[in-house]
């Protein structure tokens, strides 16, 4: 594997290339399949250039460990707003989680109804492109529209477009307190309803998921007073829906193991994520009966687990969204494709977006097929 | 500001092209005489005018498809219009082109609460937007300064922000979709009601892309619950280190305000002459807003108030009520009025890091006795998002230039200390000049090739965002 030390080295890399690169952060998301090409590692590319807490700005390379920068933030009192998930358990994968493998896959836990996704919090990116060269867009300022914003097109491009090599934030203050509201014994229906509910009030729900045969979850984080009034407020709002129970144990715990699909870990099934609008969620849940669901976003985001080689994506036909298969044998991924097909005028717009930053279709061809 | 030399062949053909639009436009969708066009002949950035070759109004997706097909048949260009609000001039026209105005097509399409969405029309206004769901609890988060008149239209091309962005982002943080129309008069549907899009980002890179990469025609919007309540604190300092300090200290503290405003003592002693809101006469002004009930906004307030006593303000008053609040906010919503009655103004909108605003302030004070000019600092502490006002005559010769030149070195202030030439604004032509400042050859060339991808032949807003000399060679081709 090259591990390019500095960005330098790694545009002249990739300029002298003459056949595919295959792109890793920390491998967490899975080995590449055996391909014709080289591998390409940013774990040379490390460190937390710039942190000033008082600007709620951080700025790393984008081979520094997810858990270096979490640290430092937390040093600080301060976070990732988006809560990036951990997809090694889910995956069965080893190897360490980079930032910049968050910000190549917009990697985004079940803060993004409040927070936003990764790509919200991005606000500047140094990449080297398929031609060699190295780009900077954004910069380290919260509020900037100068030119075009290439941050949000290279956040989730999956090393399609360029190789990062440096991310900054946005970042925000850690919570002191948080609670769960929990609703019981709910169908489907009835628990996207009672999260549409909550998150139609003004009571700041951080985190609303649902596991079905389960409790509704509803988060909420704040000062003291402040969470233990909109905990209660929230009680009283969705009284309709049966009696609930204000959590204070154990938060952090429940909430990573949904942002991190924990539940899916090991059980052999291929697992699905997919992205409707949460009123759809009831019917794609019917439509994959037997399937083992998680929701999150409010049912905005469902996780399916499903028989090895079942194609989930099919329980969209006539709904809004897409499905991106996570978990799967390789033959599956190749016979389903991992992303959604897109209508082909974005397909074709995708592809000449390609075509233009990278002009020899070496960059993780194919990654987002 | 140079604008490229309008296309001759262009201006001779104008009654065939105006004929041609006219047969895929109803009858009153065509502006064309002389007398009428010059209604568009600027935007907001209203030192710059040039009327347009004529105007279209069209009222629906099909007939803005219809329109751009025609103009790229014909090779003419387009320069799409929302309310003509930008202070950058990215709606400025050039002789040869048509304005492709979005005003009329301003309805609601969809409003859904349960999945917390509006579907609008481009044209429809900023304010309107909220209008449309505020009886519902609910409410559309960006807020530009101009939100009574700016359409979404605009604010998507600009990336708009506004006064709460802090807590709510700016346009593209809260837009989930939209219905655009290519050059070439492809219909597009980008994103929709869903959180996130599948496959590369493409309505982040439309977004804030000043109308060069396609027109949108509907957008479906985030909508929020409305808080509870809101109330404001004020707290005046000697010194604008100080109120530097006291923001870094507010912001790591935990608390995240909706709103932290800043003004400096210029606007403070000019905004009190014109609206007598009570403001002390200090160095340095902070208005921070805080949301929630009654109980958790006195909570917030008590940890920034303690945060400020311990930097020894001037002044410290906390609203209790909302004719309070009113009075605190009274002051810095007429700012931009109050300057305006000493003289012209032009409006700036750098960025920087926040813990640089002490020596930005410094430098901007010593640049305004080098340059002979007066300026008034107001801006969103918060983000950092700068708003100089330079006060200048604009019927005195040269100091339009004057102006401009000492604005140009401000913008580059900003770049220097880490930050940029715009925050929310734009970059229109006013700006495009300076981009090279912000940017290498390199970075700009990505850029170019983005475009290059959405409008091959460059006929969509043209001569703006990029220095004319670098977008040359693909504007003739």
């Amino acid at each position: 594997m090259l591990l390019p030390k500095d960005e330098a080295e790694l545009g002249a890399i990739v300029r002298e290339a003459d056949g595919p690169l295959w792109i890793e952060g920390g491998g967490t998301r899975g080995p590449v399949a055996a391909r014709d090409g080289v591998r390409l590692g940013t774990s040379g590319l490390t460190g937390i250039t710039l942190y000033e807490p008082g600007a709620l700005t951080l700025v790393a390379r984008a081979g520094t460990p997810l858990a270096e920068v979490e640290a430092a933030l937390a040093a600080e009192n301060q976070r990732l707003p988006f809560e990036p998930m951990d997809h090694r358990a889910l995956l069965g994968t080893d190897g360490v989680p980079t930032i910049g493998g968050v910000v190549a896959g917009n990697v985004s836990g079940p803060r993004r109804i409040q927070a936003g996704a990764c790509r919200d919090s991005l606000i500047g990116v140094r990449f080297v492109d398929g031609r060699g060269d190295a780009i900077k867009n954004g910069g380290r300022v919260m509020k900037n529209v100068t030119g075009y914003d290439l941050v949000k097109l290279l956040a989730g491009s999956h090393g399609t477009l360029g190789v990062l090599t440096e991310v900054s934030f946005k970042v925000l203050p850690v919570t002191p307190e948080q609670a769960v509201v929990i609703l019981p014994g709910l169908s489907v229906g009835q628990a996207i309803a009672a999260m549409a509910a909550a998150l139609s009030s003004p009571f700041e729900v951080s985190g609303a998921a649902h596991r079905p045969g389960g409790d509704v979850m509803l988060r909420i984080e704040g000062f003291a007073a402040s969470v233990s009034y909109r905990a209660g407020r929230l009680v009283k709002l969705l009284a309709g829906f049966g009696p609930a129970e204000i959590l204070r144990e154990g938060v952090a715990a429940m909430w990573r193991d949904i942002g991190n699909g924990a539940q899916f870990s090991g059980t052999g099934q291929d697992v699905w994520r997919i992205s409707v609008k949460p009123a759809d969620g009831t019917a794609v849940a019917a439509r994959l009966e037997g399937a083992d669901l998680l929701f999150d976003w409010g049912g905005g985001l469902i996780w399916a687990g499903v028989a090895p080689g079942q194609d989930a994506r099919a329980a969209l036909d006539g709904i809004a969204g897409h499905a991106t298969l996570v978990r799967a044998t390789p033959e599956t991924h190749a016979r389903l494709g991992t992303f959604h097909p897109e209508p082909a005028p974005l397909a074709a717009i995708a592809a000449g977006l390609r075509a233009q930053f990278d002009p020899r279709g070496i960059l993780n061809p194919g990654r987002m097929a | 500001m140079d604008m490229p030399i309008p296309d001759a062949g262009i201006l001779a053909r104008k009654a065939g092209i105006v004929a041609l639009l006219q047969s895929v436009l109803p009858a009153d969708a065509m502006i064309h005489e002389d007398r009428q066009v010059k209604a568009y002949e600027c935007d907001a950035l209203t030192a710059y005018r040039c009327p347009p070759l004529c105007v279209v109004l069209p009222s629906t997706t099909e007939e803005v498809s219809a329109v751009m097909k025609l103009c790229q048949e014909q090779g003419v260009p387009v320069v799409p219009r929302g309310s003509g609000t930008s202070l950058a001039g990215g709606a400025l026209p050039t002789a040869d082109s048509v304005i492709l105005g979005v005003a009329r097509m301003n309805d609601v399409l969809e409003t859904d609460y349960g999945n917390r969405f509006i579907r609008v029309q481009s044209g429809r206004t900023n304010l309107s937007v909220t209008g449309a769901v505020e009886d519902d609890g609910f409410f559309y988060a960006p807020d530009p300064s101009s939100q009574l008149a700016c359409a979404i239209a605009g604010n998507i091309g600009m990336n708009s922000g506004g006064a709460h962005c802090l807590k709510y982002g700016v346009t593209t943080n809260n837009l989930l979709g939209v219905t655009m129309v290519l050059m070439d008069g492809t219909v597009v549907e980008i994103g929709g009601a869903h959180l996130d899009a599948p496959g590369l980002d493409l309505l982040g890179v439309i977004c804030g892309s000043e109308g060069q990469l396609g027109v949108v025609t509907e957008a479906t919007l985030r909508i929020l619950p409305k808080p509870e309540g809101a109330r404001p604190v004020l707290i005046g300092f000697d010194s604008n280190e100080v109120a530097g300090m006291c923001v870094s200290d507010i912001i790591k503290a935990g608390v995240l305000p909706v709103a932290i405003e800043f003004m400096d003592r210029p606007c403070i002693r000019a905004t009190e002459a014109f609206a007598h809101a009570g403001y002390p006469d200090c160095e340095a002004l902070l208005i921070v807003e805080v949301e929630g009930s009654e109980a958790e906004i006195d909570e917030q307030l008590s940890v920034i108030t303690a945060i400020a006593r311990r930097h020894d303000p001037v002044e410290l008053r906390e609203s209790k009520s909302e004719e309070e609040s009113a009075k605190i906010w009274l002051g810095r919503k007429s700012a931009f009025g109050a300057m305006g009655q000493i003289n012209d103004y032009m409006c700036l909108d750098g960025t920087i890091p926040v813990t640089e605003l002490p020596y930005v302030l410094r430098r901007i004070g010593e640049m305004s006795k080098e340059y002979g000019l007066d300026v008034g600092n107001v801006f969103h502490a918060g983000d950092g998002n700068m708003h100089p006002l330079i006060l200048f005559d604009a019927n005195k010769p040269g100091d339009l230039e004057k102006c401009e030149a000492f604005g140009a070195d401000i913008l580059r202030l900003c770049v220097e200390v880490g930050g940029c030439l715009t925050g929310e604004h734009g970059v229109g032509i006013e700006k495009r000049d300076l981009m090279v400042d912000q940017y290498d050859p390199v970075d700009l060339e990505a850029q170019l090739r983005v475009k290059d991808v959405f409008d091959p032949r460059w006929l969509l807003n043209p001569a703006k965002v990029f220095p004319l000399a670098s977008t040359e060679r693909r504007r003739a081709a």
